[in-house]
């Protein structure tokens, strides 16, 4: 079970989203109903590569109850969806990029029917060969016009160094999944202007909005969104998937359309973690003193951006880890293939950087014969010193001797064999126990949050009060992370004797910028706490209701220096340790995570139940991607998209996992606030391949583990 | 299609349903949507109800099985303490597997005389949650169950 010590500084309470979500009467997006709605199903493309030949709707025309196919056709050439690089189309023009791009999408009055229009819209493909490996996509013709890389980034610092001990580790990750668990739906609907309003599931109402603007070729005035609630997110409901095609047939037909995805094709529709293949050459001195760090590492990005620009710049800016060293080279490149598209999820990038840095630093210690986490002991950051990647001063943080004494000090338990559940394989193991065997593995994570690399930053909030109640409005997505208990806390803290409400997020509210990269506590909670004290100094006549509005502006941040890459990158860093012990089937090469223990530097917690609720999702999320999540696409064609054949982690493959939480306020905003969202996946998932790695004796050169990287040889 | 009469958390109502329209379809269909899908293919017990006094997965059963029968959710089911529980324990995120996981519940602390950390963990195996790390959920059932037994937990 887990433990957690906590201070009582913040106004209590249970989080205002909780209590329907229990009785059932919460509404997702795919609960909506609106009278006459239409409903769309998604053609696909069964191709990874392909160029479209013709698509013939008019069997599908032709069933009843169908009212309309809309195709490329029906999109102004040249209007592409993509929020950071505009480079995706809405559906397939002339080539299919990946399995499972949409090519068309039909309209019906029911959502069976739909479907079964799909089967009659006939499309004609000349099958391409698939760009499937970093190797063939460097090599090979670009797989799409703006060419063969989406971002390379080089990163180089201090001077060549002599090492008196050189480990070098290749180190490759799997296609992970957010499986957030509301599969993609939304309703939209025409409204009297010739404008469109969506109610849908997304992670920032904004950006959604501005890339519907440009594909409609309409102002923001007329495309309005609202959020529903969400079940989930976790990074895969930052991309546009269903949003355009259900606007677009909205406005065509007058009426509200709705679609539900399908969790096979949610699978293929909106991008994942990437897959990264990277080469480590760490040095150091006998004593075991780093001194250099050569790192490459190449992201598996699919055929269109997402965010795979900023997801190479978090994986190269934390390919060191938190340690120092004077002298660092990254070379990192985010490269365009046939596979699924690849963009944010939970850790972006620093997940996978996280492995490859914590494989080849237990390696070091291996051969220095020093103490693994006595190594990362003698090696953190302190105080003052320059950041290893981008040179940026690292200054009031945590200190990460502390932190890692803090995790070594949580109890652990080491063995489990009570039940047949806790047995590697489950209640299908063979073993009788006596081959078992465990070991402990350790792992450091660093990640920033906020958005870094010199994009402007900001939230706003309003408050409104009406007597005793306050009205909050946010546009921050509460995907179910806890944003609105956290801003109903940080409220009722400034106002005890109000009750607290929230307006239904929606485009008609400034913007608040997305619920990722562990920034809405810090940026929107600022902002709430803004907007909370302007309101404390206006009086109300008469008992009228009076507000007040806050924009909160982050501390800037720059982009790397064009020729080396440093600078100072990022606003602040959160910072994690992760201890796991394994349970190891040598000859099945079945493992159990047995138990984790962790310190997490949260800066200072505002609902402790909600911070321990974020550690141990994330490492629930770690777990699965250390042993089993991983989207397997030979070919470009996926293998297992579905919950029988992608499997997560369940109740009974959850470890026990003790928490220690390290409260040190950050002094960059006016609560001390830092992200919990993202470390708790960053270094589970590395802290157990390290575990399995001492226990099996193998490389474990790759996450998830399989059978036969345990059980084979080498 | 044809119409399904059942009783639904205790009321008569008539579903429309084809031979192969799962119960959890038809139930969405007619606007029941307690019960959630989240794969439709049995693995993650977010549309599970009890049919007959059967936790059973919704998108399993075909609706036209169901003719008589008595199906509840979420809506009958929750008892105020082990809501509490929920909510004090961390047991809720996203909660689009809560309605699942409190029908899965509330039959294992109705069917089991004394739940330990093990047979919750049994019991629950069939219903994924994607946020919370399972451990609020395991705690705040745990509690009900020693708290209906009258022990302190």
């Amino acid at each position: 079970m887990t433990t957690v010590a906590t201070t009582r500084s913040f106004a209590q309470g249970i989080r205002p989203d909780v209590p329907p979500k229990i009785s059932g009467e919460f509404e997702y997006s795919n609960d909506v109903r609106i009278p006459g709605m239409l409903f769309g199903a998604t053609k696909r493309s069964p191709h990874a590569h392909a160029r479209l030949l013709s698509i013939d709707v008019t069997r599908a025309l032709a069933m009843s109850g169908v009212h309309r196919v809309f195709t490329h056709e029906d999109i102004q050439r040249g209007r592409v969806l993509g929020h950071i690089i505009h480079d995706q189309p809405v559906f397939v023009q002339d080539v299919a990029r990946h399995e499972g791009e949409p090519v068309a999408f039909v309209v019906a009055d029911s959502q069976e029917r739909a479907w079964e229009a799909l089967e009659a819209i006939e499309v004609t493909w000349q099958p391409l060969t698939p760009v499937t490996t970093i190797d063939d996509a460097l090599a090979n013709e670009p797989v799409h016009p703006q060419g063969r890389l989406i971002r390379e980034l080089v990163i180089e610092r201090g001077k060549p160094a002599e090492a008196d001990v050189v480990v070098t580790g290749t180190w490759e990750t799997g296609r992970q999944d957010q499986l957030f668990l509301a599969p993609e739906s939304a309703v939209a609907y025409p409204i009297a202007d010739g404008g469109v309003t969506l109610i849908l599931a997304t992670q920032d109402l904004h950006t959604d909005q501005g890339q519907l603007c440009n594909v409609l070729d309409l102002p923001p005035e007329k495309v309005h969104l609202i959020n529903s609630g969400i079940g989930g997110a976790f990074g895969g409901r930052e991309d546009i998937t269903l949003q355009a095609h259900l606007a677009i047939a909205a406005l065509a037909l007058g009426r509200p359309v709705k679609t539900t995805y399908r969790r096979s094709e949610s699978f293929l529709a909106h991008p994942k973690r990437h897959p990264a293949f990277m080469r480590y050459r760490l040095g150091a001195k006998h004593d075991g003193t780093l001194v250099s760090l050569d790192v490459s590492i190449d992201l598996d990005g699919g055929p269109y951006a997402s965010t795979s620009g900023p997801v190479l710049g978090s994986a190269c800016y934390f390919a060191a880890g938190p340690y120092r060293i004077p002298r660092v080279r990254v070379h990192g490149r985010a490269v365009r293939t046939n596979n699924p598209v690849c963009g944010a999820m939970r850790g972006f990038g620093a997940v996978q950087a996280c492995f490859g840095i914590e494989s080849t630093m237990d390696l070091l210690a291996e051969k220095l014969a020093i103490d693994p986490v006595e190594l990362r002991r003698r090696n953190v950051l302190v105080e003052g010193d320059e950041f290893p990647t981008s040179g940026q001063r690292f200054t009031d943080q945590t200190d990460l001797r502390d932190l890692i004494d803090r995790c070594m000090a949580l109890p652990i338990k080491s063995t489990s064999t009570a039940i047949d559940l806790d047995t590697p394989g489950g209640t299908g193991h063979t073993l009788m126990g006596a081959e078992i065997v465990r070991a402990e593995g350790f792992a450091l994570g660093v990640k920033n949050h906020l958005y870094g690399e010199g994009v402007p930053e900001t939230s706003w909030a309003k408050l409104t009060r009406e007597g005793d109640t306050i009205i909050v409005e946010s546009s921050a997505s509460e995907c179910g992370q806890g944003i609105q208990g956290v801003l109903d806390r940080i409220v009722r803290n400034e106002f005890p004797e109000c009750d607290v409400c929230f307006a239904v997020p929606s485009t008609w509210m400034q913007y608040s910028g997305s619920s990722s990269a562990s920034r809405q506590s810090w940026m929107s909670g600022s902002a709430v706490l803004g907007a909370a004290q302007r309101l404390k100094t206006m009086k109300s006549d008469d008992g009228a209701a009076v507000s007040a509005e806050f924009e909160y502006r982050a501390p800037a941040t720059h982009r790397g220096d064009p020729t080396n890459g440093t600078g100072d990158i990022h606003v602040s860093w959160m910072f994690v340790a992760h201890r796991a012990n394994v349970e190891v089937d040598p000859q099945l090469g079945l493992v159990r995570v047995a138990s984790i223990a962790t310190a997490q530097d949260v800066g200072r917690i505002i609902n402790a139940t909600e911070v321990r609720g974020q550690i141990l999702g994330g490492i629930a999320q770690g777990v699965g991607f250390a042993i089993n999540e991983h989207l397997d696409t030979p070919d470009g064609l996926a293998t297992n998209n579905s919950l029988t054949d992608y499997l997560v982690p369940t109740v009974a493959d959850m470890p026990t996992v003790e928490i220690d939480i390290v409260e040190q306020p950050d002094p960059r905003n006016p609560l001390g606030i830092k992200g919990v969202g993202e470390p708790s996946a960053v270094s589970s998932t590395a802290a157990i391949a390290n575990a399995i790695r001492r226990a099996s004796g193998r490389s474990i050169a790759r996450v998830p583990v399989r059978p036969s990287d345990i059980a084979l040889d080498d | 299609m044809s119409a399904i009469r059942l009783t639904l958390d205790g009321k008569p109502v008539e579903l429309e349903a084809s031979p192969n329209t799962s119960l959890l379809r038809a139930m969405r269909d007619a606007g029941h949507t307690r019960a959630q899908g989240a794969c439709e293919q049995g693995e993650c017990g977010s549309c599970m109800v009890m049919v007959d006094g059967v936790p059973q997965n919704s998108c399993l059963v075909p609706a036209a099985i169901c003719a008589n029968a008595s199906v509840v959710t979420v809506a009958t089911l929750l008892q105020p303490d082990l809501a509490d529980a929920f909510a004090r324990h961390g047991a809720v995120q996203c909660g689009f597997c809560t309605p699942g996981f409190v029908v899965a519940a509330e039959a294992a602390l109705a069917d089991e005389g004394h739940l330990t950390y093990d047979t919750v963990r049994e019991r629950l195996a069939g219903n994924i949650c994607r946020c919370t790390g399972y451990h609020g959920i395991i705690e705040a059932v745990l509690e009900v169950s020693q708290r209906r037994r009258g022990t302190s937990p």
